[in-house]
């Protein structure tokens, strides 16, 4: 699986060059230090928040927790991994200001379940994404050859019974965890019968009597002492085979100085070869097309070792840079190499000329390629991600592997601006047909709402509250978030299917 | 001068076998290896893979471990000298080496016995009949009366002839019983009264002898050799008055504080002992001597063999003194005169013991599992340093000018380590707990006990306890830098010897220092491990590998505990044992450590509470290869041979921290606990001190280990169950036996299988169900069982 490469430059022929990204960045510039001190507050205004959550419940509820002999979820997570291990964390801001109770990570770290929330109930149980879908997929997933393994530290009742009743192996804690479809309550309720916790799904009713899980472990610690014990009878098999680039080499440029280059201000434009300088492997990239639809970058990288196709904006999208995007999406799709995106678009270029000229064929085609390609796909939002520049660049609708964003990003139909903007247009033209004065005052009144829903709604903690992306991450752990997320499609040996494109309308 | 010239030309032995084990066979067959002699070891069970077979040219076992069924097993060794075309027998010390008789069947089987001649031993294995010979040649002993006249007047008299201080000895005496000192006439009749009923009553004899009392007696000994021209010479003296438990423990040559006269005196008395006997070959006569009179000095007894701390001498004189054995065996001449035998510098001996000072020395035992030591440069294979050191002598009588201190003497310092013992050898009951011995030798006492400082601080064991924190504090003691020798040393410096917090069941001593470097070391260690899992997979540079600890927006933290185990090695009951190191995965990949624990004894930093920990921002460690000056290595476990582990702490803390070499042991194995505890040493030059930690182990192993896993169902008490439907077929146990977890309750038969039904804990039976004979159907009770009164039910 390995080239035979052992340098990333080896001078065979007389006739080879390099292909490292040259920088044009000036870092003593006032330009620089007010993006690079903006972005530095971003980012610590993202961790100190995450830092927040990662306590989860008050001091009194973790000292609840504690006192009865468990682990706090988050060192359960560490005590899995093995020690000194990266771990990925999605979704952090789940559920972030959406509740009247703050619920930190959208509880999801936090395996204890007592069911569906009664209240909610309409919001979680009946359509098609809701609670039924966790258990069509363990069920999916299991036929698809991916193990499961539920380790039961808390409740497990009703829904949340079948998960591990559906996993391939399960674990229960003795004394504290425990399963059932109805819990006593219930029962109670149901049939009268009077019956405790733990005699009615407790660790000992069920690795015993009823088989409904496999192994009892007598603490937090043990479980997850057993949990890595099964893992090693899961006979992993080899992934994806792939042509990694060894040894890796770091960027060759310092990857914080992207604070300086990107900024917090949408509307200050950089060049997006500075951030691959500082995401890819020796800064190296092998630009494909750089002179034809300049406003969207296409070229080949590798990425702590892996090959990838890179795709980002370098401006509004035209005609000729949707085609070129289509194009290099092709070539990577035969070639098994996995794309990344990295989105800071504000849209496909408007007006009479770009319509005649086809723009909206053109972006099809675009969305076509990107939707079909059989290879795996990251998304980073790393500016604005607007309108149907969102779908030529892989938005989460795509089917991104996995979709981050930086915390100084915007995701929504379009800029704030641009829909205060239509919207007092619009209604500056009804005024004027009905013959009634604009003032600047009503232009304010109808902008301002929208401005400030936009800033709202397209902020990057809005977009993660709702899942729609896996996160928010420093744009300095891009590379390494990117890495992990590469070395997890790898799994999968999704090099076995070619891609079938649909139909390109020409 | 024919005879001589004769003599000369005796050729050497072809093949030598070696009847010892340890340090002094590996020893022997350097010196010979050197001379082109080939060597056969013997070897006991216990020695099947020891260093002296490997280095042997070839190795015969001899028998069991016992000593007495190898090692004394004349016959065999006889046997394998047969075999072998062994010419000689070297007995090197202890085991055979005294042995008259032995020497007397090696040579009426046509063997040399490399020693001296069987009436030599005999003579001076006799404490009785050595000091009259000693006295009829006018070599001085102790004065005192060993007759048989017990009157008290007697007795009074002689005390006065010899002089106050005077000892009463019991002639049946030992351990002190029956003995008293007397200072002065007036207190004579009643000390020999009080001396006399305890003798009765310990031994049932009242007969007293008197001595001469030495108040503050030294042991000096003088190194002789005669060859079987009826030559001798004496190869001057070394002090071992350094002693604990009757053994020595650091010897020196020359002894200090002597004069010129003195030490000729010492010399020409030993030779007159040793032509006394008609000696052959290397023996040492020891005397004991006043400390403050050193000019009064007494014969004491005369060892008939190579001494243990022989290289002291080889080291100031420049002689191989096991190949003047060899040669001199072979009958030729000795290959110096009295006046080219210098005595040149100094040198010390530092016994290595697997023992514990600190619970009155008592051996221990145990496999090695780390053993690193100074690397030495010189050796008896090398020539022991004395090809320079002392220019080539020519045996025409008159000593040459290089033996003067000029241009020809090299002054490089030197250091031996002799040592029968590898990394992963194990320490047995069966033989002689030492280790090793660390030899030194520089141009004076001072700059000598400084590098025997050095030495031992460079010296590290892991496995077996060991004497070294106590050689270095031995070594370190004013009074022995002051050279105030005398027997009674250790006794009477035992409070500075053995400061507080070095008593047995006291925790052992622990810095910051090494807490932090333990920790470090286990990071260190799964970075390892992740580099290994890393170069086994399909995607070698996967950031899973290569990103430490990262978590999205998080740093990772995580909590190391440990125990400071007892001085004694045991697991501490104390609460202020226990130290919590909070670590924090940097970004930059250093690490941020809290570390609290009330013991730990780094002064100057905050008290380490939970409340106010001790922080250490920036620590960061990477392997480095061993200290160019050390050599050595570890073990695993299993015995696989194991890479040197020395961490480097590049911090604001390195000039504090610098390196250490940490030794993971793991105590017992995974036959007995799912866990076994962990020992982490903490090793650091310049540092001899033993510092350990524990490593705690999760809570639920002990549980589980208790059987709270219940695999018969949880709490262990209640119905013992059938497993299956079957027949008892014998029943164990009675309504009211107490019965601890796993004894057997019941046999019981299915499917023509026999299946033995145990208890699932400590209980007391409350009822049996059924009887032989009986069907029992699936989960039905066969036995009840309650908790034993008292105990809570769990």
């Amino acid at each position: 699986f390995r080239s035979g490469s052992a340098t990333a430059f080896r001078a065979y022929s007389s006739l080879d060059v390099s292909a490292t990204l040259k920088t044009n960045v000036d870092t003593t510039s006032d330009v620089f230090a007010e993006n690079d001190t903006r972005m530095r507050s971003l980012v610590a205004d993202l961790k100190a928040k995450v830092a927040q959550f990662s306590l989860g419940g008050g001091e009194t509820s973790r000292a609840r927790h504690t006192s009865r002999g468990k682990l706090l979820p988050r060192e359960r997570v560490r005590q899995l991994l093995d020690p000194g291990s990266p771990f990925l964390e999605f979704s952090q801001f789940a559920g972030y200001q959406m509740y009247p109770d703050d619920v930190p990570c959208a509880g999801i770290i936090t395996v204890d379940s007592g069911g569906a929330n009664l209240p909610n109930q309409a919001d979680v149980f009946p359509d098609k994404e809701h609670f039924g879908r966790i258990f069509y997929n363990q069920a999916t997933m299991s036929a698809a050859g991916i193990p499961q393994i539920a380790v039961v530290m808390g409740s497990c009742t009703a829904g949340g019974a079948y998960v591990p009743a559906m996993a391939d192996e399960s674990i229960i804690v003795a004394n504290q965890g425990t399963i059932f479809l109805g819990g006593p309550p219930l029962v109670r309720a149901a049939t009268g019968e009077v019956v405790s916790a733990e005699d009615l799904g407790g660790a000992d009713v069920h690795t015993r009597v009823s088989g409904v899980a496999d192994h009892m472990a007598v603490d937090d610690a043990h479980a997850l002492a057993l949990t890595r014990r099964l893992f090693l009878n899961l006979n992993q098999r080899p992934g994806a085979d792939i042509r990694t680039r060894l040894p890796v080499r770091e960027p060759i440029y310092n990857p914080e100085e992207m604070y300086g280059i990107v900024g917090d201000n949408l509307r200050r434009p950089f060049d997006v070869r500075e951030v691959i300088a500082r995401i890819v492997d020796g800064s190296e990239f092998d630009e494909f097309k750089a002179r034809y639809g300049t406003t969207l970058v296409t070229g080949f990288a590798h990425l702590h070792g892996y090959p990838v196709g890179i795709v980002a904006n370098n401006g509004i999208l035209f005609g000729e840079s949707a085609v070129k995007g289509a194009h290099f999406i092709e070539l990577c799709a035969q070639r098994k190499i996995p794309l990344i995106f990295l989105q800071n678009i504000t849209g496909f270029m408007v007006g009479q000329s770009y319509e005649h000229g086809g723009i909206a064929k053109h972006g099809a085609k675009l969305v076509n390629a990107v939707a079909c390609a059989n290879v795996p796909k990251f998304t980073v939002v790393i500016g604005g991600s607007f309108g149907a520049g969102n779908y030529g660049m892989c938005g989460r609708a795509y089917g991104p592997r996995q979709m981050w964003m930086w915390p100084n990003s915007r995701i929504s139909v379009m800029g704030g601006e641009q829909a205060a903007g239509v919207l007092t247009t619009v209604a500056r033209d009804q005024a004027e047909r009905s013959g009634k004065e604009f003032s600047t005052e009503r232009e304010r009144s109808i902008a301002e709402p929208i401005l400030a829903q936009y800033e709202h709604e397209g902020h990057p903690y809005f977009s993660s509250a709702r899942l729609w992306d896996d996160g928010i991450i420093d744009p300095v752990d891009t590379r390494t978030v990117l890495g992990l997320g590469l070395s997890a499609a790898m799994n999968q040996p999704f090099d076995k299917e070619d891609t079938r494109f649909g139909v390109f309308r020409m | 001068e024919d005879d001589l010239a004769k003599a000369r030309a005796k050729p050497l032995f072809n093949t030598i076998l070696i009847a010892n084990r340890g340090e002094i066979a590996c020893r022997v067959i350097r010196s010979a290896r050197r001379l082109g002699i080939r060597t056969v070891a013997v070897y006991s069970d216990a020695d099947r893979n020891s260093l002296h077979t490997r280095l042997a040219d070839e190795a015969y076992h001899i028998g069991p471990s016992p000593s007495a069924d190898s090692y004394l097993r004349s016959d065999r060794i006889l046997e394998v000298a047969a075999k072998t075309g062994a010419q000689a027998i070297h007995p090197g010390y202890g085991f055979l080496s005294e042995n008259a008789a032995f020497a007397e069947l090696c040579s009426s089987r046509g063997i040399t016995f490399i020693g001296p001649p069987p009436q030599a031993i005999r003579d001076m294995g006799s404490k009785s009949a050595s000091k009259r010979i000693m006295s009829e040649a006018g070599v001085p002993v102790v004065p005192g009366y060993h007759g048989d006249n017990q009157d008290d007047a007697h007795l009074a008299a002689e005390a006065e002839a010899i002089g106050f201080p005077v000892l009463i000895k019991a002639v049946m005496g030992g351990g002190g019983k029956g003995m008293r000192i007397v200072e002065r006439a007036e207190d004579f009749p009643e000390a020999l009264e009080s001396a006399r009923r305890e003798s009765r009553n310990s031994f049932a004899d009242d007969r007293v002898l008197v001595e001469k009392y030495l108040q503050r007696p030294r042991h000096v000994e003088v190194q002789v050799f005669g060859d079987t021209l009826g030559n001798v010479v004496h190869l001057h003296e070394r002090d071992c008055s350094v002693q604990r438990r009757h053994q020595k423990v650091i010897e020196e040559a020359p002894a200090p504080n002597l004069s010129a006269e003195v030490r000729a005196e010492l010399g020409r008395q030993a030779v007159a002992a040793a032509r006394a006997v008609g000696y052959v070959g290397a023996g040492t006569v020891e005397f004991i001597m006043d400390a403050d009179r050193p000019e009064n000095f007494y014969f004491m007894e005369m060892n008939t063999r190579l001494q243990v701390e022989h290289p002291v001498t080889e080291l100031v004189t420049g002689a191989d003194l096991v190949a003047w054995q060899l040669e001199i065996a072979s009958g030729r001449p000795l290959s110096r005169s009295q006046s080219e035998i210098p005595c040149r510098g100094h040198s010390f001996e530092a016994r290595i013991y697997a023992e514990n000072p600190e619970n009155n020395f008592m051996p221990d035992t145990g496999r090695l599992v780390h053993l690193s030591t100074p690397v030495p440069n010189c050796d008896a294979s090398l020539g022991l340093g004395s090809l320079n050191r002392f220019p080539a002598i020519e045996t025409d009588g008159q000593p040459k000018a290089g033996l003067e201190l000029t241009d020809g003497f090299d002054m490089a310092p030197l250091t031996r380590v002799e040592s029968g013992v590898r990394a992963g050898d194990e320490v047995s009951v069966f033989y002689d707990p030492m280790i090793a011995k660390l030899v030194v030798w520089d141009t004076d006492r001072e700059a000598a006990l400084r590098r025997l400082n050095d030495a031992l601080d460079r010296y590290h064991v892991v496995g077996p306890r060991t004497n070294l924190s106590f050689l270095r504090r031995l070594a370190s003691h004013p009074a022995f830098a002051g050279a105030e020798l005398e027997t009674g040393f250790i006794d009477l410096h035992r409070d500075s010897l053995f400061p507080e917090g070095t008593t047995s069941d006291s925790p052992g001593p622990i810095s910051l220092e090494s807490v932090v470097q333990a920790t470090l070391h286990l990071l260190l260690e799964e970075n390892k491990q992740t580099a290994a899992s890393a170069s086994s997979s399909q995607f070698p540079a996967s950031p899973t590998w290569s990103s430490g600890a990262f978590q999205t927006n998080l740093l990772t933290s995580r909590v190391f505990n440990f125990n400071v185990p007892t001085a004694a090695g045991a697991a501490s009951t104390d609460p202020a044992s226990k130290i919590a190191v909070t670590v924090t995965y940097q970004a930059d990949g250093s690490y941020r450590m809290e570390v609290v624990g009330e013991r730990l004894a780094s002064a100057g930093t905050a008290a380490g509470t939970a409340a106010d920990p001790i922080i250490l921002e920036n620590v960061r460690g990477s392997r480095i290869p061993a200290h160019g000056n050390e050599v050595g290595g570890s073990v695993a476990p299993g015995g696989t041979a194991g890479e040197l582990v020395t961490d480097l702490l590049q911090s604001e803390w390195a000039q504090h921290l610098g390196t250490a070499r940490v030794v993971a042991r793991q105590l017992g194995d995974e036959s007995q606990s799912i866990q076994p505890e962990r020992e982490l040493h903490i090793l650091r030059a310049r540092d001899s001190a033993r510092h350990v930690l524990r490593l705690d182990v999760p809570k639920f192993v002990s549980k589980l280990e208790e059987g709270a896993d219940g695999a018969s169902g949880a709490g262990g008490f209640g119905s013992v169950l059938a497993p299956m439907p079957c027949k008892v077929t014998n029943v164990s146990v009675a309504a009211g036996d107490i019965v601890s977890r796993g004894q057997t309750l019941m046999v019981v038969e299915a499917m023509k299988m026999e299946h033995v039904v145990r208890s699932p804990s400590d209980a007391r039976v409350a009822r049996v169900v059924h009887a032989v004979g009986d069907l029992v159907g699936e989960r039905r009770p066969l036995v009840v069982l309650e908790p034993i009164e008292g105990e809570e039910e769990k």
